[in-house]
């Protein structure tokens, strides 16, 4: 039974990674793609630690701190890349207001 | 203790089903602005809730607390609103139309006010 709920949990968080390419392939802006990378990277982290319940392992562990702070480190740095055309600036430009 | 696992495992099953109607809503809203909606809120409560069942799933049962996971459960409440909220700003700022039938747009009015420098 719980090995049923545990299954039928990835097969919600399959689903839902479904939703979030097809709204990656499709989205009209590329802010819709980024958004839904997020979610994309926000779910698989919770398709790990469901696997890693099932398989009653603490192995994964690292894996879902690792991929929670790459999933924040890749949306700011693409959320920075269309709103100003750079991702990393230079010193004398860090006082333009924003 | 059996109960203990059905209901540890029965947070870890809300959170999945919070995580695909955030997916649901990802696909079928209209907007970049109401999909970020769907997509920040309702997935980070989702997979909180995920989360927190695993973490309670390795403390109740198999009796051992996990620093790691709560530092990953810690750092995904933390960034997820904020990774919403920058992009809904850039979305916003590089000019993404809204949806036809949007009703109120407060940043409108504040931009052609006070110009600013980009």
């Amino acid at each position: 039974m719980i090995d049923g709920m545990l299954t039928t949990a990835l097969a919600l968080l399959a689903i839902a990674l479904l939703g979030c390419i097809y709204r990656l392939l499709r989205g009209p802006s590329l802010s819709d793609r980024i958004a839904s990378l997020d979610t994309l990277g926000i779910c698989t982290l919770a398709l790990i630690a469901v696997v890693s319940l099932k398989f009653q392992t603490q192995a994964y562990f690292d894996v879902i701190l690792v991929l929670g702070i790459l999933t924040f480190i890749g949306t700011v740095a693409l959320a920075r890349y269309i709103e100003r055309g750079i991702v990393l600036e230079s010193g004398d430009e860090m006082n333009d207001n924003h | 203790m059996i109960i203990i696992e059905y209901a540890v495992v029965g947070i870890v099953l809300f959170g999945a089903i919070f995580c695909a109607l955030s997916a649901f809503g990802l696909v079928r809203l209209p907007d970049v602005y109401l999909r970020s909606h769907a997509a920040t809120k309702s997935a980070t409560l989702g997979v909180l809730c995920v989360l927190l069942g695993v973490f309670l799933y390795f403390w109740l049962v198999l009796d051992h607390i996990s620093i790691k996971l709560l530092l990953g459960i810690v750092f995904v409440f933390i960034t997820s609103p904020v990774a919403g909220h920058l992009n809904g700003r850039a979305a916003y700022r590089s000019g993404v139309a809204l949806w036809r039938n949007s009703v109120r747009d407060d940043l409108h009015k504040k931009k052609s006010e006070a110009p600013s420098t980009e």
